[in-house]
């Protein structure tokens, strides 16, 4: 936004006023979030394909664009875009025709906030950690409708599921972040980054042993956050045929498979700049910074993609009893360790 | 309203109108010929059997319940959060957490009582 801001005034001198500076920059950041959220989701479905197939000891998609099929999520896009739009004779239409735009706003409003490099933030909020929690609960609304609206089956058990599944990872999830804010005593994406200055051992999840379980169960929690596998029971292909989005086509489909990559990078790009320093390199001073922050979000992507293909899908009640008989009381406990450290140690860095 | 909301509702309008595009754009591309068969709610080939009425298990509502109070925790959880390094930097920091522990030690002694009862069981 400061970048954006910054280039804008440079352009236009004293032409625009500070609100048209505003909303000038917010509205080139927004259009750069939807890009580099487009194409990230894109990206990352190939790399999806590849890494399942490399595990499988398959090679995944080879045939369009030459070079191991780095293409074929375009053709992908292309294909879903002249697909037909079914609206079921049954369908709660209002309700169905929304819940897309639920979940894929909100999953773009909660990129608002994400710091990619100093300065460059769409939305420099004070409560930028809050308001992430916040949006991201979108998400579930979206798939209660979705689920509701399709009247089907297979739908409201997936969105049943989806849902409960949603609201007591968050629990854990937002839990797992109170001991970082009780370090840096900010909610400011930007504050919380710049705490973590000066190499790899200031970075949160080193800063002591809670801190460092906590990004465990943050970790833990936002792969069952997004709905991803060992935590896909909202969409068990085997017994849900797909869960919340059954019966969605074309576009409307899209959408949801668009949300869900999106998000996956998000939950990574937060774990990336609450517990893993941000854009801060490893060691020495800061350089490229949009560049490293990339760099350690893929790498959790990957991380993601790699528990996937690799753990067996979890039962309902084991979902449950790891949620709520470990990891909120463990969060709990982090949160009252973090503080007894930073009293004994007396010192708030 | 701040000027931080700007950038924001700029999102907003963003994400709306893309999506909005984007399903104009499939709408103009791809084909409609809607058919009875096609616009059958889909249950694995065969004709749906019963309504969508369907039973839920009562664990669901509980979880619902549990989350509620547990978020209403968190949110409280937080503003603390914030004020406690400056808390440190006063020397209050054991008086903060007495205090927060106290508030969490209500919660606990709900959440033992929920697990004990068997509330958090799956069965």
């Amino acid at each position: 936004m400061q970048v954006m801001t910054d280039l804008f005034a440079r352009i236009f001198g004293d032409g625009l006023s500070s609100l048209g500076l505003l909303v000038a920059g917010g509205l080139t950041m927004a259009l750069i979030m939807a890009l580099v959220m487009a194409s990230c989701a894109i990206v990352f479905t190939w790399a999806e394909r590849k890494v399942a197939g490399f595990i499988q000891s398959r090679y995944g998609p080879m045939r369009v664009g030459r070079w191991h099929g780095v293409l074929q999520p375009v053709a992908d896009m292309v294909k879903i875009l002249g697909k037909e739009d079914i609206v079921p004779r049954d369908a709660d239409k209002p309700l169905f025709m929304l819940a897309p735009f639920v979940i894929f706003v909100g999953s773009l409003m909660a990129w608002a906030a994400i710091p990619f490099a100093p300065g460059f933030i769409a939305a420099d909020l004070d409560l930028g950690l809050f308001y992430i929690f916040a949006v991201s609960s979108a998400a579930t609304i979206g798939i209660l409708m979705a689920g509701w609206a399709s009247n089907n089956k297979w739908s409201l058990y997936g969105a049943a599921r989806g849902a409960a599944q949603a609201v007591s990872y968050e629990i854990p999830l937002a839990l797992a972040c109170i001991p970082v804010v009780m370090i840096t005593g900010s909610l400011n994406m930007n504050d919380i980054v710049i705490a973590q200055q000066g190499g790899i051992w200031r970075w949160h999840f080193l800063h002591d042993p809670f801190l460092f379980v906590a990004f465990l169960l943050y970790f833990v929690a936002s792969i069952a956050e997004v709905n991803r596998g060992p935590f896909d029971l909202p969409e068990t292909e085997s017994e849900l045929v797909a869960g919340y989005h059954t019966e969605y086509t074309g576009m409307r489909f899209a959408f949801f498979f668009l949300a869900e990559y999106a998000n996956l990078f998000l939950v990574s790009c937060v774990a990336t700049a609450v517990f893993l320093g941000g854009w801060q390199p490893l060691f020495g001073p800061v350089f490229l910074p949009g560049l490293v922050f990339v760099i350690k979000a893929v790498l959790l992507v990957l991380l993601q993609m790699w528990l996937r293909w690799t753990l067996p899908r979890l039962r309902v009640d084991q979902l449950m009893h790891v949620c709520w008989k470990v990891m909120v009381p463990l969060a709990l406990v982090c949160v009252l360790g973090a503080g007894i450290w930073m009293l004994a140690t007396g010192q708030a860095g | 309203m701040s000027a931080q909301a700007i950038p924001i509702l700029m999102v907003v309008g963003t994400a709306a109108l893309l999506s909005l595009l984007f399903l104009g754009l499939s709408g103009w591309l791809g084909p409609y010929r809607p058919n009875s068969l096609k616009s059958t709610t889909y249950e694995c080939g065969v004709p749906a059997r019963s309504t969508v009425q369907i039973r839920f298990f009562v664990r669901f509502f509980l979880v619902a319940l549990l989350f509620l109070l547990f978020d209403l925790e968190t949110v409280f959880l937080y503003p603390w959060a914030i004020l406690f390094r400056s808390m440190v930097a006063e020397g209050r920091a054991a008086f903060a957490l007495g205090e927060m522990g106290a508030f969490v030690a209500v919660l606990v002694v709900g959440f033992v009582y929920v697990w004990k009862k068997g509330g958090l069981e799956w069965q």
